[in-house]
């Protein structure tokens, strides 16, 4: 007996199984993914970047963006275009100081309750009063107090304003003010905790276009199509599965053999490989307003110098790193600090590498023979961030600037750039509106916020971005843009490497992908051609 | 002397494997010792130029995703990992041996302690008890071969316990003790020695966990920190690169790894064989 | 017998408070701040010091230990940050997962490592006796990772053979109703013969991955066992009364070198059950080891916690269980008990 009987009991048990399963295969669509969400919930605490995948697909907020098509034939969400979802139409009011919106009479909840005002305001005050990320973002579109949301009747829901700014409608439209049904919420609420975030965390009381079928953290989330939407078109998959598979070389042997239709997080080389190989439908989009850079901490020295950051940027192989790290998946920027797609922007790529200028600007700084540092970066992102550490290492010594390059896990990341005592490091940030002056006030304002990594305040760029902010004069706009730039170049307080891009593979079989500012995937537009 | 040289090779030719094992051996020592020097490119210096390049004259072993020799880095590599290898097993067998001679030979409270102790570590799932040592006090070069040596620990501790407790009452060291010596000294020169020969043979089956418990560490990102050539950040590096063709990134330090690994394990069989002929498995 | 239990278990307790102590300490020791992490982007200080006294992290460490213990007394292992569920739930999920993948190893590698052991005993020294140390020392010399991405890389992405490594089951397929969470032992008895397929497809390759780690010290424990028993007075009774060879080696012969090997194979299922961390992680398994691991890193103690306590008692369990057994097989333990 043994292993003659166990090897052919084996042999039987891979053959393939009957495609019963067949008819189910094509209305699903099956996504692999490195991680999965941690919280059904986006207004709780330490939501996960996947859970805002969930949040988008299965409830629906009061607006979204509209949709363009690029040159190249693919489809993107239009930021200049506000589109009706929950709210059907609305109305800005004469003094400029609140919007109004009537939502849509249609409109019913996962349980097949109506969707009201009352439940919209609810969801915002929520939003506004959690704190954390949520109220964050609120606040990024001037939405802070409560006392702003005011319900009219049953159908129409007033927003005041505090302030005028551009950004609070198409704030109405990112991922966080979802609409919650607080009928169902608020039974689910206690006194300790009156937003029901203990049973919202695993019990979606939703009206989107999916509900949560089934949801087994860690390991994968079942959506099923809600066949009552009506804030938009229906959706044609009837299910969606997101397996989380923790293996790149796995979730790419998955996409290459038909057994998964789409993922994003694969290494930036797969991609470059499966768009050449042609077998997939790979599209590639640049992440806007977004670049990685080299940081580098200007309130101690020696990175306080401006010369021998002027000098880190004269020495950083940026070409190099493109093609190897990041195998051209993105946009070249080589210094310049705003991202293609975004107001601003000039492919100018100020530097280039230049040992001998930086040797001198070294010794200008008082540096002739270098110094020793620490240069780290987040381990979560090594696939990237390692080649770019080992190359900058590499030229950094060229100049003198001997380096130790320290991993630091991705759970401690944020810890550790909390603590803003890091010399010199690699980090990216990517802000969801599309503008250079909300980039600059969160990565570069004298404000501090946790994002300006650096630590650099300069009240005359201060002055610029705070102008830009609320500027309506589209000439004086740019004159402030270009302002803020200048002195950037100048200050250098980090070097932007590159815009990175957002990769999707997918099955030839898969269309109607779209990419959202929110770099998740909105499973509403896709369909099997 | 001799007789041991007979003995010796009537063992290894009746086991050529032990022969082999020994040789392979040998030579891993020697690389260890001249690695750097033999390597034929520095293994940190990056070409971008020739990444990703499969094995051919110019690169034996291929080239990594910034260009640098494999080969290079699988030689210089050799020096580390038998570096950490021996320290963890060394430290190891120190400490276990220590405190289980002790144990074993005052019995009492000494014994109480040292079992407690060793059954709280053998009692961990031991790859999650160095994972947690190595991510607590930080990610370095000693804590891994710190985590590895207490993870081995209860090994050498029971056994040196076994053995010196068996001795204990034998004549010998009954004569030892009543010609005057100590009871330090009486362990240590007198029962000590006699419990060496299976607890080499312990030491060297745990040199190979040793790596392979360093490889692991460094899949999940505990290990050695960049660029430094170690062969198992190497094989968790080139994991990511065998779905895409690039085989020979993941390919030649997993064959480093396992032959040193395959050779310890061979050599502590042998070894088994040549110290007691009685115990021979 | 129920005395020698009753003493077994005492004197297991103290292992478990040790265990308790160290593996909380280790956990505190974790670098990294949950409070930071869980705060989100642009948390301020504030933000994070709310969120460090809403975690019990601002507390003297004497008085956390006080207060984890007295959950833990409660059966309370506490909540994961990552996925937000009680830990005891999440383990109790996903131990079926781990505990079937590391039987199956187990009994691959047990039907595998003991006929060769049995065969090399009985020509010592033979091609055959080295060519098994040979193969079964490769298997254990091979970092577990390495083999579990070769395999997949052979078996499904170039010939196809191996089901996708997504986990448990295809993506479309249902589990069948949960009985016991063994998919195996559940489909067995739903009756459903193509979800037992499934299952079994799917777990081949990492069964097989684990597997030959284990092989090498159940082949040498056999073959140690066997030639000591082969040797033995009664075996040269029962050879020279004229029993058949077949009927001396596996009626008398093996029956007896056994009970070295059982005793063996639960050090072995133990030590796989902490093996299984890296096997999962290649696989997609969603046992316990990969959600420690993935606690692990992101500094959530409790799960991490959990699932050493967890591991530790069922070591203690075993080997309890294994002690019984043994001294319930043979009569000279029980006499000398």
């Amino acid at each position: 007996m043994t292993r003659r009987t166990l090897l052919i009991v084996a042999l039987l048990a891979l053959a393939p199984t009957p495609s019963a399963q067949a008819q189910g295969r094509a209305d699903t669509l099956i996504v692999v993914t490195e991680s999965g969400p941690n919280n059904l919930d986006i207004h709780g605490v330490g939501t996960n970047r996947p859970a805002y995948q969930a949040a988008w697909n299965v409830y629906d907020r009061l607006l979204t963006f509209g949709v363009k098509t690029l040159p190249d034939g693919t489809r993107m969400y239009d930021y200049s275009t506000l589109k009706p979802e929950l709210a059907e139409s609305w109305q800005l009011a004469p003094d400029g100081m609140s919007v109004t919106f009537k939502l849509r009479k249609d409109a019913k909840f996962h349980d097949g309750t109506p969707v009201t005002a009352h439940d919209v305001k609810w969801s915002f005050d929520r939003a506004v009063t959690v704190g954390g990320f949520p109220t964050f973002q609120m606040k990024a579109g001037s939405l802070e107090k409560p006392e702003q949301f005011e319900v009219v009747d049953d159908l129409t829901f007033r927003v005041k304003f505090v302030r005028k700014d551009k950004l609070t409608l198409p704030d109405l439209a990112v991922p966080v003010p979802v609409v919650i049904n607080a009928r169902l919420a608020k039974k689910h609420a206690t006194a300790q905790d009156p937003w029901a975030m203990d049973w919202l965390k695993a019990n979606p009381a939703a009206g989107g276009a999916y509900r949560i079928e089934s949801w087994k953290p860690g390991v994968e989330t079942i959506y099923a199509r809600n066949d009552d939407w009506k804030s938009g078109p229906l959706p044609r998959f009837r299910r969606v599965i997101v397996r989380e598979v923790p293996s790149a070389g796995n979730r790419r042997a998955l996409l290459e053999r038909g057994d998964a239709d789409i993922s994003f997080d694969l290494p930036p080389k797969d991609f470059a490989e499966l768009a050449k190989a042609g077998k997939l439908k790979v599209i590639g989009h640049p992440v806007e307003n977004a670049h990685a850079y080299l940081g580098m901490n200007v309130k101690n020295p020696p990175f306080a110098h401006p010369k021998v950051r002027q000098a880190v940027a004269h020495v950083i192989p940026y070409q190099e790193i493109f093609d190897s790290a990041v195998f051209q998946r993105g946009v070249l920027l080589a210094g310049y600090p705003i991202a293609r797609g975004t107001a601003g922007y000039e492919a100018m790529a100020p530097f280039k590498p230049d040992p001998d200028k930086a040797k001198k600007l070294m010794a200008e700084a008082g540096y002739p023979n270098g110094f020793e540092t620490v240069l780290s970066y987040d381990q979560g992102f090594a696939t990237i961030n390692e080649p770019m550490a080992i190359l900058a290492q590499e030229a950094l010594a060229q100049i003198g600037i001997r380096a130790t390059i320290n991993k630091v896990p991705g759970a401690n990341w944020r810890a550790a750039f909390m603590k803003k005592d890091m010399p010199i490091f690699l980090n990216a940030f990517g802000g969801w509106l599309n503008y250079p002056e909300y980039f600059f006030f969160w990565n570069i304002h004298g404000q501090n916020a946790i994002f300006n990594t650096s630590s650099y305040q300069n009240p005359e760029m201060d002055r610029l971005i705070d102008a830009a902010r609320f500027e309506t004069d589209p000439k004086k706009y740019a004159e402030q843009v270009k302002g803020f730039v200048a002195v950037f170049l100048r200050d250098l307080p980090r070097v932007p490497i590159y815009q990175p891009q957002l990769d999707v593979a997918m099955q030839k079989s898969v269309g109607g992908y779209q990419y959202w500012f929110h770099r998740q995937l909105d499973y509403r537009q896709l369909a099997r051609e | 002397m001799s007789r041991v040289v007979r003995h010796a090779r009537h063992v290894v030719g009746e086991n050529p494997v032990t022969g082999v094992a020994g040789g392979v051996f040998l030579a891993l020592l020697v690389l260890a010792a001249v690695g750097p020097r033999v390597a034929p490119y520095d293994p940190l210096l990056t070409n971008t130029r020739h990444k990703l390049e499969a094995p051919s004259p110019a690169h034996w072993f291929g080239t990594d995703q910034v260009g640098r020799d494999l080969l290079s880095r699988v030689l210089v590599a050799t020096r580390l990992d038998l570096g950490i290898a021996l320290s963890a097993v060394a430290l190891s067998f120190a400490a276990g041996a220590l405190a289980g001679a002790c144990a074993g030979f005052y019995g009492g409270w000494v014994d109480r302690i040292v079992t407690r102790v060793m059954d709280t570590i053998m009692a961990f799932p031991l790859f999650v008890l160095a994972m947690g040592i190595v991510a607590a006090l930080g990610n370095t070069l000693a804590n891994i071969v710190v985590a590895t040596a207490v993870i081995n620990l209860p090994f050498y501790a029971r056994m040196a316990r076994a053995e010196v407790n068996v001795r204990r009452e034998a004549g010998f060291v009954d004569a030892a003790r009543l010609t005057g010596n100590a009871p330090a000294r009486v362990l240590a020169v007198h029962v000590f020695p006699n419990c060496l020969p299976p607890m080499m043979v312990q030491a060297s089956l745990n040199l190979g966990w040793a790596i392979l418990n360093a490889a692991g560490l460094s899949f999940i990102g505990l290990g050695v920190r960049p660029p430094t050539p170690e062969w198992g950040i190497m094989v968790a590096e080139g994991a990511a690169f065998i779905v895409s063709g690039e085989w020979w990134i993941a390919l030649f330090p997993g064959l480093a790894l396992m032959l040193a690994v395959f050779c310890f394990n061979l050599l502590g069989d042998g070894l088994r064989d040549l110290m007691d002929p009685r115990r021979r498995t | 017998m129920l005395r020698l239990i009753g003493r077994r278990l005492a004197l297991a307790v103290p292992g478990i408070v040790g265990v308790v102590v160290v593996s909380f300490l280790l956990n505190r020791a974790l670098p990294g701040d949950p409070a930071a992490f869980f705060a989100g982007p642009a948390a301020t200080r504030e933000a994070v010091e709310e969120i460090r006294v809403k975690l019990g992290l601002d507390r003297s460490l004497p008085e956390q230990f006080a207060l984890y213990v007295r959950d833990l007394l409660r059966g309370d292992l506490g909540t994961s940050l990552t996925t937000g569920q009680p830990v005891s739930r999440d383990l109790l999920a996903r131990l079926p997962a781990s505990l079937e993948l590391t039987l199956a190893g187990l009994l691959l590698a047990v039907g595998v490592a003991v006929p060769l052991g049995v065969l090399a005993a009985t020509r010592p020294g033979a091609w055959l006796d080295h060519l098994t140390r040979v193969v079964t020392t490769a298997g254990v010399s091979l970092p577990v990772f390495f083999t579990g991405l070769l395999l997949v890389y052979v078996f499904y992405y170039l010939l196809g053979w191996a089901p996708a490594p997504l986990g448990r089951l295809d993506a479309v397929s249902a589990p069948p109703p949960t009985v016991t969470g063994f998919l195996l032992v559940d489909a067995a008895l739903a009756g459903d013969p193509e979800t037992f397929r499934a299952a079994l497809a799917h777990l081949v390759l990492p069964a097989v991955t684990l597997g030959l780690f284990a092989m090498a010290p159940i082949a040498r424990m056999t073959r140690a066992a066997m030639l000591g028993v082969l040797g033995s007075d009664f075996v040269r009774t029962a050879r020279a009364s004229g029993l058949a060879p077949r009927t001396v080696l596996v009626t008398y012969a093996l029956r007896n070198a056994l009970l070295p090997v059982v005793t063996l194979l639960g050090m072995i299922f133990s030590f796989l059950l902490g093996a299984n961390v890296l096997v999962e992680k290649v696989f997609a398994w969603p046992g316990v080891g990969s959600y420690a691991l993935e606690a692990l890193i992101a500094s959530d103690y409790a799960p991490v916690q959990g699932f050493v306590l967890v591991m530790a008692s069922l070591y203690v369990l075993l080997n309890l269980f294994i002690d019984v057994v043994y001294g319930l097989v043979d009569p000279r333990v029980r006499i000398e008990g």
